[in-house]
């Protein structure tokens, strides 16, 4: 007859319980840092958080004032990004997806630049926004044209390089979203005698969109936040006035915080306006995360 | 086979590759016009796949290659000529998992209508009618059309999938066990639309279920490790079956 009592050996429930402390200890840690971090930049930051802080240019050498025009620019640099971006990256989910053969030397290429593309640090992809679309693109069309706007670092040309860096983003939440879609329903579509694309248009995309959505939000949420990206491309430290068109250069959060840290006269007096400045920059970025966190989960459901 | 009857579509000879696995060894048959021509057989014997090649729905999976003829109404489905969107317009397909657009009911019928042509209102407003009641669910959907399509129940959306085949108008029903996800009641609807459908489509059912096909078919054919073993009148398949395999399988020896 079989029993299942018996003692554990004492090493053995040592060890046991070694691991769970090592891991709790860990998972503890990293709450810590993260709790203790948030915190420290709500308790420093909040009551810096004003209307005025929100809505006034910086005043005498950024070290009063407020972060308008760098609100301002990073709200029209990413909504430029995703313009540029998310229809481009669509339609190379689209291709991948739906089209391509998918062992296919040319759709296993596509795969491996994506991902490499994914691991490239940002900062080169900054110094290929230089190369690429100031001195090549810029300036080409500045002598094609005769005019003077386009070969300077701009609004322009740090959103096609933030569209860049965040096209894997995009590639990848928008192929799982497409290839999600079950394939009885394109089966159904192309059995009724649709072509494939009228299959893509009318059945396989308005399947996908929560992951067009999803792919589109946290690809602005990872643009938002660079700063190395667009440090030759565009981005200035003070600015008069808003950007009044795509040529302009324009301010922009993490750059501006990067400026108050380490360019100030006075950098001990702008640290009521790092911390508030974080701050915001931090909702942004959670904000967006959360909210396609939040789409994807509700549209999952549906 | 009775001579009277005349085809409607003709395999000569044909075979499937799924690159080098061969899932259909040479199968030659006629299916004849308005009857319900079932294929029986155990997982995996071709069956499926006999029955994709007909409108070319093998064509969208990769690797696959064909040999010998399929021939629909005079001509080969697989020549160069034929523009495959056209064929798959006049061959219906109904599926053994029934998914409905996640549309509305009406939008699901006029699916296949809207793809080609401009319709009124009304055009559109009457097949949607006539398709529903030609598979048997007008009553009970007709007060929500602009409903979501998801909301019937099972055994309503595979029928709601029949209405949506037929609504473009074609000769030919394809069936691709369409009743195995269903429940004995939902079945019973499902198979006695099929007698129905007879009179005007020619249909071609493939099926688990034994009974079901003794039931529904004017024809029975026996596929075993993808080749035709027998194809023969359904009463003589399940009276006096002539190969010794297909006796075995429908006397539940194997299979």
């Amino acid at each position: 007859m079989q029993t299942f009592t018996g003692h554990i050996p004492y090493s053995k429930k040592v060890l046991g319980f070694f691991a769970v402390m090592v891991a709790l200890i860990a998972t503890v840690a990293i709450l810590g840092i993260i709790v203790g971090m948030i915190g420290d930049f709500i308790i420093e930051g909040g009551p810096n958080i004003t209307g005025a802080f929100l809505t006034e240019f910086p005043r005498n050498s950024n070290t009063e004032g407020g972060i308008f025009p760098a609100l301002i620019g990073t709200t029209f640099l990413v909504m430029i990004m995703t313009i540029m971006g998310v229809p481009i990256g669509t339609a190379t989910a689209i291709y991948l997806s739906e089209f391509a053969k998918q062992d296919s030397v040319f759709a296993r290429s596509v795969r491996f630049a994506v991902n490499t593309l994914a691991g490239v640090p940002s900062i080169v992809f900054g110094l290929f926004g230089v190369g690429f679309f100031v001195q090549f693109l810029g300036k080409g069309l500045d002598n094609a044209t005769g005019s003077s706007s386009f070969g300077d670092g701009s609004l322009l040309w740090a959103s096609a390089t933030l569209a860049v860096l965040t096209l894997p983003v995009v590639i990848v939440s928008v192929e799982e979203a497409l290839r999600a879609v079950p394939r009885e329903l394109r089966e159904a579509s192309l059995a009724l005698g649709a072509t494939r694309w009228q299959t893509i248009v009318r059945v396989v995309l308005p399947n996908a969109v929560s992951g067009i959505l999803t792919g589109s939000i946290l690809a602005v949420g990872r643009g938002a936040g660079e700063v190395a990206t667009i440090l030759f491309v565009g981005v200035t430290y003070s600015a008069e006035q808003l950007p009044g068109s795509i040529t302009d250069k324009f301010m922009h959060l993490g750059y501006h915080l990067y400026v108050l840290a380490t360019q100030s006269p006075d950098v001990d007096k702008t640290l009521p306006l790092q911390y508030a400045t974080t701050l915001v920059l931090l909702a942004l970025t959670f904000t967006l995360n959360f909210s396609a966190i939040f789409v994807r989960s509700r549209l999952r459901r549906n | 086979m009775a001579k009277e009857l005349q085809a409607k579509i003709h395999a000569s000879a044909f075979s499937v590759f799924y690159r080098d696995k061969q899932a259909l060894h040479s199968v030659t048959l006629d299916i004849p016009e308005r009857k319900v021509t079932a294929f029986i057989g155990p997982s995996g014997c071709g069956k499926s796949t006999f029955l994709r090649s007909i409108n070319r729905m093998n064509d969208l999976v990769e690797g696959v290659r064909n040999e010998g003829r399929m021939i629909v109404d005079g001509t080969d489905v697989y020549d160069k000529s034929v523009d495959v969107v056209t064929l798959r317009r006049r061959i219906g397909m109904v599926f053994q998992k029934s998914i409905p657009f996640p549309k509305s009911i009406y939008e699901n019928i006029t699916y296949g209508m809207t793809l080609t042509e401009r319709k009124t209102k009304a055009e559109l407003d009457e097949i949607v009618e006539s398709s529903l009641k030609r598979s048997a669910l007008w009553e009970e959907v007709k007060d929500r059309l602009k409903n979501s399509a998801l909301g019937l129940s099972g055994g309503q959306q595979q029928r709601l999938c029949i209405a949506r085949a037929i609504a473009v108008n074609p000769d030919i029903l394809l069936m691709d066990e369409p009743c195995s996800a269903l429940d004995p009641i939902s079945t019973g609807k499902v198979e006695e639309l099929i007698s129905e459908l007879k009179d005007t489509y020619t249909i071609v059912l493939v099926t688990h279920n034994m009974q079901q096909a003794a039931r529904v078919s004017d024809l029975t054919g026996f596929f075993l490790m993808g080749k035709l073993i027998e194809f023969d009148k359904t009463r003589t398949i399940f009276t006096s079956p002539a190969q010794k395999e297909t006796e075995d399988y429908i006397t539940g020896r194997f299979g």
